[in-house]
């Protein structure tokens, strides 16, 4: 399993009521109704995504997130969970109040564009960077908004948003020290645990 | 057609027929004192009999799904695209039951039968039915064939309400359920459309007030013209369009009222041939169920509420230019399904042919409803039983 769905494994409390937005292959929701028993539903638009989840038994919807998730009540969910999805939406900010009005908490993964190797690419080569966790050309990307570590930390302290946890990833590999120490630039993955404002 | 069956064909099928005479009580009030349902059925039942899939046919359907009648068939049955050896629905793994429902006229009772009481046709006095009676049939039948539960009931369009009505009345009966093109309740146009084709019907002077058998004549105007209307819904704009566009017949207008563009021919074509093929009162009592059917309604008109008792995993599909049950309609329901904890999968198939997609051949849905019934035949840990 990819490092940054591994540890959002961990974090997921046994039995929870989950919403995956972008749910990839389900392989997440896969894990989590086998060894936590949780129940949910993985959202996805991408056809062999969704072909992928039926196949293996993962409760999937075919809903685009940039539609909003009026579909789906306040508090429905415990845990609403989107991994490698914010940087594709229209308007990542909407999505997180979505989110957040749908779940009491949720979790975000989302590559980290302040990584060294990314800061290096664009800082030596002048072009935009193209990597493991961001494999695109700067044409055919889906990703149209791509933010760091420290932009997400901030956007949820200008929303008054209670940051539960934050870390960074590197790829498949366990953490290096040198990411806990300074994760805005050596992390390649942002993991952030949020929940509302305190209302 | 075939010179040999394709080797993906249940091949040659043979009708068969069950007999009930445990009266049934129907939802209208009235009961039906005996009863005969025409069937098919498609690969073996094995051993633990919990490789069952039950399929319910749509308005116009009937029993005859898959394979052929004879060598001399010029088409398959209507669903054969997604029936037999390596299809979606697997024959190999799954033993298949496909009947005409209760009401119909393809050899199950229905209004051109005999009626026990008076001996005279049924006609217009055979009862309305309702989804609900005739998923009380079909547990009937099941119940005739021992099968106790069905590894998956599946339904397009109207057999997609039905299949909803099995997974709400009986529960524990029905493992899997996949409901496609369908809607948990028509819409003021869905039935404004029926009432349509209903008066084409009902006001041919052929009708007779539906005792047209007993005058020896046939009310074919009105069901061409009904079958006209439907046909229109089952297609889209664009598959019309990209089918007939403006084309004529000849190659200048006559300034009359003959047949002058080919969208004119075909309807008239798909008209005639249905009104010798299918019986007016018939057409009438299925377009009545659809209008009818509304298990939100029973509950305050909350869908969630109704859908409470369901127990199995549910797919749903639609296809994005199907405007007679659009998508919406379906996400409706699967919203229902979601705020009700059930579990279920949608998929939304981009297909340019309306409503009539779900009978089309479709790489997309093929790989969704496959691997929906793939998944069942894991999960029911089914061997190829030929």
């Amino acid at each position: 399993m990819r490092a940054d769905l591994k540890l959002i494994h961990d974090w997921v409390p046994q039995g929870a009521r989950v919403l995956d937005l972008g749910c990839g292959d389900g392989e997440l929701l896969a894990a989590l109704a086998r060894d936590k028993q949780v129940v949910g539903y993985g959202l996805e638009i991408d056809p062999d995504g969704i072909t992928a989840c039926i196949e293996r038994g993962v409760s999937v919807i075919e809903q685009d997130i940039d539609d909003g998730l009026s579909n789906v009540d306040d508090d429905a969910y415990d845990l609403v969970i989107m991994t490698q999805a914010l940087q594709a939406l229209q308007r990542p900010d909407r999505t997180l109040d979505e989110m957040l009005r749908v779940g009491r908490e949720c979790i975000i993964a989302f590559p980290n564009f302040a990584y060294w190797r990314h800061r290096l690419y664009l800082g030596f080569q002048g072009r935009m960077p193209v990597s493991k966790s961001l494999p695109h050309a700067w044409y055919d990307t889906p990703n149209i908004h791509l933010s760091t570590f420290r932009d997400f930390g901030q956007l949820c302290r200008d929303k008054g948003l209670t940051i539960v946890d934050q870390r960074v990833g590197n790829g498949d590999h366990e953490p290096h020290w040198s990411s806990r120490l300074w994760p805005n630039l050596c992390g390649e993955t942002a993991i952030f645990r949020v929940t509302r404002a305190s209302r | 057609m075939p010179d040999t069956l394709p080797p993906d064909s249940v091949g040659l099928v043979t009708p068969q027929t069950a007999h009930f005479d445990t009266p049934l009580a129907l939802a209208g009030g009235k009961t039906l004192s005996d009863y005969t349902l025409v069937y098919e059925t498609y690969g073996t039942l094995n051993a633990e009999r919990n490789n069952a899939v039950l399929i319910c046919h749509a308005l116009s359907g009937h029993h005859h799904a898959a394979g052929f009648h004879g060598m001399e068939d010029r088409k398959p049955g209507w669903w054969d695209a997604y029936i037999g050896p390596g299809k979606a629905i697997d024959t190999e793994r799954y033993f298949v039951v496909s009947l005409n429902n209760l009401g119909g006229c393809h050899g199950s009772t229905g209004p051109a039968s005999t009626n026990p009481e008076t001996q005279r046709a049924w006609g217009p006095a055979f009862p309305v039915l309702t989804v609900a009676d005739w998923v009380h049939s079909q547990a009937r039948l099941a119940d005739r064939l021992g099968i106790e539960r069905f590894a998956a009931v599946v339904g397009g369009s109207l057999g997609g309400m039905q299949v909803l009505q099995w997974a709400m009345a009986y529960p524990e009966r029905i493992a899997n359920a996949v409901v496609i093109a369908a809607t948990p309740r028509l819409s003021a146009q869905n039935i404004a459309f029926n009432e349509v084709a209903r008066q084409a019907i009902r006001s041919d002077p052929d009708f007779h007030d539906g005792w047209y058998e007993e005058h020896g004549t046939v009310p074919k105007r009105g069901l061409k013209l009904a079958r006209m209307i439907g046909h229109i819904t089952y297609l889209s704009e664009h598959s019309m369009g990209a089918k007939f566009g403006r084309d004529l017949r000849t190659d200048q207008l006559n300034f009359g009222y003959d047949v002058e563009f080919q969208v004119e021919s075909y309807l008239r074509h798909q008209g005639d041939t249905f009104s010798t093929s299918f019986d007016a009162n018939t057409y009438l009592l299925m377009t009545k169920a659809l209008d009818y059917f509304d298990p939100a309604a029973l509950h305050g008109g909350d869908l969630a509420a109704a859908l409470a008792p369901a127990q199995c995993p549910f797919l749903v599909v639609s296809f994005t230019t199907d405007w007679r049950f659009a998508p919406p309609r379906s996400r409706e329901l699967v919203d229902a399904l979601m705020r009700a904890d059930k579990t279920v999968s949608y998929a939304s198939i981009d297909s340019p042919h309306g409503h009539d997609a779900f009978l089309l051949p479709h790489p997309r849905y093929e790989a969704v409803f496959g691997g929906f019934m793939r998944r069942v035949a894991r999960d029911l840990q089914l061997e190829e039983t030929t």
